[in-house]
C-alpha cells in the first residue's frame, strides 16, 4: 500500500502511452474512437487491493486522462468518443473501496481531485474541441462509474432487467459521490432534486425506463440492439463536429524529466526543492527567438513547440508535486526568458486560435493553469530581472497567491500583458484571472489590457498587477520572511484559505464540484462515521455493520 | 377474481385486500408465463399426476393431494409461527424477530428475495423442453413435480414482495416474469440459471448440485430475522428435498448403467458405442454443474472454474455470461 496510497513518500509517474495501458483499450474507426475500460484486477498501483468489477485507482485514471489527451492531439479526425467497457454486464463499479479505505487522507483527496480534473477535461473537450462523448453503459454503472458517465454528453444504458445506474456511496459507504456525481445530477442533467435525493440513498440504483424518465440517462436499449444504437448515435454526434477529417495529428512523446532527490529537471521547467524549508522553486523558461510564421511550422515542431512543451512539463511537474511531495507546502514561481519572444508567441497563438491544433494547445494551457489554481500549495511569484512574466506566463503571477517584484533602479525588471490574458485562459469560475482579480472594478481589466506595457515595478503596482514591489535593499529579507512565515502556518488552514480566496466571483458547475462537493467529501473523509473504527467505509465488505454517531453537525 | 379456493393458502388471502389487489394483476401474468415458458407440449397432458400442497399442519408438514398437471393449483404457504422467536445471531441477536421489513434493510432484503425468486421460474424455463425426451413416465412425473414446485416457490417469493415491499415489490414481481433464462436481452440474474438444460444428464446434475445449493440458500433464509421470509422458506424446504432426490437417484441410475455396460464390454471405457454415457463425459458434466453451483455462493465474480470446464466441453458456451455480479467493488 505504501508507495501507492501515500503512507510513505509516494513516487507516481503521470506519464503513460497506449502501448503501456493496462486498463483501457483504444480503437479508432474514422471519426469515432472507442475507449474501453478493461481493468486488470491485479495491476493496481498497490498489491494490497484488487481492482475487481472494473473498479479504479489512480493508475487507471492516469491512463484515461492520457487517452483523452492523445485523442485530442494525436487524432484530430476523431469527433465522437464512446466510453464503454469490455467486461460483460459491468460498465464500471467506481473507485475501488479497498484502495480508498487503505489510503491516507491526502491520498484520497488528491485522488479525487485528479479524477475530477480528468472528467472536467472530458467536458472541456466537448465544449471547446468539438469532441462529443457517448457513455455506452453495457452493464452495472455504479458510483464513480456513473460519475464518469455523467461527464459524457450522452448516456445510453443497456436495458437487460439488471443493469442500473447508481450512486450507492451514501447508503453503502457513508461517503459522497464526490467525483462530481451529486453536482452533475442536478446541475448538468437537471434531475429534480427530490428524485436525486431518492436516487442518492438507494444502493441498487435506477434502471430501464425510469432511468430515462428521471433524466439519469438519455436512452435505454435491449442488449440485442445496444451496440448498433450506440454506433448510430456516435455517428450522429460526429456529424455535428467541426474537427478536420484530413489533418494528421501530432505525437505526444515522453517528457523524460530527470528526477533527483531534490530536483525535477525538464527541458523548460525546473523544480528545486529545499526540504529543510519545505519550499520548492519552480522555474519556467519562455520561448526563444522569433515567433513561428505558419501553422505548418507548429505541426512540424509537434510536441517540441514551446507552448505545448512548456505546459506539458508544467502540468506534469504540478502533478508530481501534489502527489509525490506532500511536505513541500510552498512553491516559489519564477520565469526566465525573452518577454518580446513571449508576446510574439502569444500573438501567433491568438491569430491562429481557430486551427484545431492551436485550439488544443491553448485549451491545454488553460487546463494546466486551472490545475495550478487547484493545487493546494502556497504559490508566490518572484518577478526578478531576466524573468519572463509576460502574456501567457504572466498568468502564473496572477494565479499565484501573491507576487513580489524587485524594484531596483539599476536593473530593468518588467512584466507585460497580451491578448492571452484577456480571454482564452479562463479559470474554473468562467472568468479570466484578471477579471477575477478586479471584481470590484472591471474597468481595471480593460485599462491593463489596453496598456501596451511593459510595466515597470511602479507601473505594475499602479495597475495593481502585482502584490508588492520591495526595493533592492529590502528584497532579500522581504522575500525570505514571506516564504518562511508562510511555511510556518497550519497547512490545513492554508489549503482552505487559499481555496476560498482563489475563486472569487460567480459559481459554475466546476467551482461547485471543487468548492462544495469535494470540500464536503474531504470533511466526511476524516469523520469517524466514515473512517472511524466502526465507520461505514471501514465496515464495508467486513462482517460488521457501521455504527454511527447520530448527532447532526 | 382472486379467491382462496383457487389459491390454497394459509396467509389469510380472503381478508387481505392488499395481497388480493396485487395478485389480481400478477396471477393472470403468471398463468400466461406458465403456458408460454412451462413444460412444452404437456400443457394439456392428463397422464401425469402431481402432488399439490393443500394445507400445512402445526409442525410444518404439508398435506398433499394429487391432481393432474393442468389442474395444479399454486398456493401460498408459510410454516407456522414459532412463539417468541428471537434473532439467532449477528448484531441483533436475542431481539424479537421482525414482522415488518425494517427500512434500514429494505434494499438488502428485497435483493435477497428477488435473487432467490428469480431462480425459481428460471429453472422451469431451462427445463421446458425436457419432457419431449424423457427416459420414462417416472422421470416425466418427477420433472413436472419439480417444475410445479419451482413455480410455487416463485409464488412464495412474490407473496413476500407483494406483502412487504409496496410498489417496488409489485414491480419486482412483474420483472420476475419478464426475465427469461438465456434470453440475451433479459437474462436471469444468476449465471447457472442461464445455462441451457437440454438433456437429462444436465437436468440430473442440476437437481443434484444446483438444487443442493438451493437448499443451502433456503436453509439460511429460513433463519432470517424477517419472520415471514423465514416461515416461507421453511415451508419451501419440505419440497426442495424431493428435487435433490430426483437428482441424486438420476445420476446414480446413469452411473449404474454405465458400470453395467463397462462390465459387459470387458471393462472397456468406451460405452458410447453400446449406447451408454462414458465416465469422462459424466465427469465433465459434474465439473460444470459443480462449479456453476459453487459460484452461486459467492458474492464476487468467480465463474472462472466453470468457464474452464465448460470451454473444454463446448468452446465458447459459457462465455455468453460474464459472471454473477452480486457485489460492488467500487464507490
Amino acid at each position: 500500500m505504501e508507495a501507492a496510497t501515500g503512507t510513505a513518500k509516494p513516487n507516481v509517474s503521470f506519464e503513460t502511452s497506449p502501448e503501456k495501458y493496462r486498463h483501457w483499450k483504444l480503437a479508432f474507426d474514422g471519426p469515432v474512437a472507442t475507449v474501453s475500460m478493461d481493468v486488470q484486477e491485479d495491476a493496481g498501483l498497490s498489491p494490497d487491493y484488487r481492482l475487481k468489477l472494473n473498479s479504479y485507482d489512480l493508475g487507471v485514471d492516469i491512463e484515461l486522462a492520457d487517452a483523452i489527451q492523445r485523442i485530442r492531439f494525436e487524432h484530430p479526425e476523431v469527433r465522437t468518443v464512446v466510453i464503454t467497457s469490455l467486461k460483460e454486464r459491468i460498465f464500471c463499479a467506481g473507485a475501488n473501496i479497498f484502495m480508498l479505505r487503505g489510503s491516507t487522507h491526502a491520498w484520497k483527496v488528491n485522488f479525487c481531485k485528479y479524477t475530477n480534473e480528468t472528467r472536467l477535461a472530458i467536458e472541456d473537450a466537448s465544449e471547446h474541441s468539438g469532441i462529443k462523448f457517448l457513455a455506452a453503459l453495457n452493464g452495472i454503472c455504479a458510483g464513480g462509474g456513473y460519475e464518469l458517465a455523467l461527464a459524457c454528453d450522452e448516456l445510453i444504458l443497456v436495458d437487460d432487467g439488471n443493469s442500473a445506474v447508481s450512486l450507492p456511496e451514501t447508503p453503502l459507504l457513508g461517503v459522497l459521490p464526490g467525483t462530481g456525481g451529486l453536482t452533475r445530477v442536478v446541475d448538468k442533467r437537471k434531475v429534480r432534486r427530490d428524485l436525486a435525493d431518492f436516487f442518492g440513498t438507494i444502493a441498487e440504483g435506477i434502471k430501464g425506463k425510469r432511468a430515462v424518465e428521471w433524466r439519469l440517462v438519455d436512452a435505454v436499449y435491449p442488449t440485442s440492439q445496444f451496440r448498433q444504437r450506440v454506433a448510430d448515435r456516435a455517428k450522429a454526434l460526429a456529424d455535428r463536429s467541426d474537427r478536420p477529417s484530413d489533418a494528421a495529428g501530432i505525437r505526444l512523446n515522453p517528457l523524460n524529466p530527470s528526477i533527483d532527490e531534490n530536483r525535477y529537471k525538464y527541458s523548460l521547467v525546473d523544480i528545486e526543492i529545499d526540504r529543510d524549508k519545505r519550499v520548492a522553486t519552480l522555474t519556467v523558461s519562455g520561448p526563444i527567438g522569433d515567433a513561428p510564421v505558419s501553422v505548418d511550422q507548429i505541426i512540424a515542431a509537434g510536441d517540441q513547440f514551446w507552448a505545448l512543451r512548456a505546459f506539458r512539463e508544467l502540468d506534469d511537474a504540478l502533478l508530481r508535486l501534489r502527489i509525490n511531495e506532500p511536505l513541500i507546502g510552498t512553491v516559489v514561481i519564477k520565469t526566465r526568458g525573452d518577454q518580446r519572444a513571449m508576446l510574439a508567441m502569444d500573438a501567433f497563438l491568438i491569430a491562429h486560435a481557430q486551427h484545431w491544433l492551436l485550439r488544443e494547445i491553448i485549451n491545454f494551457m488553460k487546463r494546466t493553469l486551472k490545475r495550478l489554481d487547484l493545487t493546494s500549495r502556497s504559490f508566490f511569484a518572484l518577478i526578478e530581472p531576466g524573468s519572463c512574466f509576460a502574456g501567457s506566463l504572466f498568468e502564473l503571477a496572477i494565479a499565484a497567491d501573491r507576487s513580489y517584484m524587485l524594484d531596483d533602479p539599476e536593473q530593468e525588471n518588467t512584466i507585460a500583458l497580451s491578448g492571452m490574458n484577456g480571454g482564452p485562459l479562463k479559470m474554473s469560475n468562467g472568468l479570466t484571472r484578471l477579471e477575477t482579480r478586479f471584481l470590484a472594478d472591471p474597468q481595471k481589466v480593460k485599462a491593463a489590457l489596453a496598456d501596451d506595457g511593459p510595466f515597470d515595478p511602479q507601473e505594475a503596482m499602479a495597475a495593481e498587477l502585482i502584490s508588492f514591489a520591495p526595493d533592492e535593499l529590502d528584497w532579500d529579507d522581504e522575500v525570505r520572511l514571506a516564504i518562511e512565515g508562510r511555511a510556518a502556518l497550519s497547512p490545513d488552514a492554508l489549503t482552505a484559505m487559499e481555496a476560498n480566496l482563489r475563486f472569487a466571483g460567480p459559481e459554475t458547475m466546476e467551482t461547485k464540484i471543487f468548492g462544495r462537493l469535494t470540500a464536503w467529501q474531504n470533511w466526511i473523509f476524516i469523520r469517524p462515521n466514515a473512517v472511524g473504527e466502526k465507520g461505514a467505509l471501514t465496515a464495508y465488505g467486513s462482517q460488521s455493520r457501521p455504527e454511527f454517531d447520530y448527532n447532526r453537525t | 377474481m382472486i379467491s382462496a379456493e383457487k389459491i390454497p393458502n394459509n396467509v389469510g388471502l380472503s381478508s387481505n385486500k392488499r395481497l388480493q389487489r396485487a395478485l389480481e394483476h400478477w396471477q393472470p401474468a403468471y398463468i400466461q408465463w406458465w403456458k408460454e415458458m412451462g413444460p412444452q407440449g404437456f400443457q394439456d397432458y392428463h397422464q401425469v399426476y402431481v402432488r399439490t400442497a393443500v394445507s400445512v399442519d402445526p409442525s410444518g408438514w404439508a398435506h398433499f393431494e394429487y391432481v393432474k398437471l393442468p389442474e395444479y393449483r399454486w398456493g401460498i404457504f408459510l410454516a407456522d409461527p414459532v412463539h417468541d422467536r428471537r434473532i439467532g445471531f449477528g448484531d441483533f441477536m436475542g431481539q424479537p424477530v421482525w414482522h415488518e421489513v425494517p427500512g434500514e434493510f429494505r434494499n438488502q432484503l428485497r435483493r435477497l428475495i428477488v435473487t432467490q425468486g428469480d431462480t425459481e421460474p428460471a429453472s422451469v424455463e431451462q427445463q421446458r423442453w425436457l419432457g419431449q425426451r424423457c427416459p420414462s413416465l417416472y422421470d416425466l412425473r418427477n420433472l413436472f413435480q419439480v417444475n410445479v414446485e419451482e413455480g410455487r416457490h416463485l409464488w412464495a417469493m412474490v407473496y413476500l414482495l407483494h406483502s412487504y415491499f409496496g410498489r417496488d415489490g409489485r414491480d419486482e414481481a412483474e420483472e420476475l416474469l419478464a426475465r427469461q433464462s438465456g434470453n440475451r436481452d433479459k437474462p436471469r440474474i444468476l449465471d447457472a440459471f442461464n445455462e441451457p438444460i437440454d438433456n437429462w444428464l444436465d437436468f440430473f446434475m442440476f437437481t443434484m448440485f444446483t438444487d443442493r445449493d438451493g437448499k443451502s440458500q433456503l436453509l439460511s433464509l429460513s433463519e432470517s430475522s424477517l419472520d415471514p421470509l423465514a416461515r416461507t422458506t421453511r415451508f419451501m424446504l419440505t419440497e426442495e428435498a424431493h428435487h435433490m432426490f430426483v437428482g441424486e437417484t438420476g445420476v446414480a441410475r446413469i452411473l449404474e448403467r454405465t458400470c453395467q455396460l463397462m462390465k459387459q464390454s470387458g471393462f472397456s471405457e468406451d460405452v458410447r458405442s453400446v449406447g451408454g454415457i462414458d465416465l469422462p463425459t459424466i465427469q465433465k458434466f459434474v465439473n460444470l454443474w459443480f462449479s456453476l453451483s459453487l459460484d452461486l455462493h459467492g458474492n464476487e465474480i468467480s465463474t472462472n472454474a466453470a468457464s474452464y470446464f465448460a470451454n473444454r466441453r463446448q468452446v465458447g458456451r459459457s462465455q455468453r455470461h460474464g459472471g454473477d455480479v452480486r457485489a460492488r467493488g467500487g464507490a
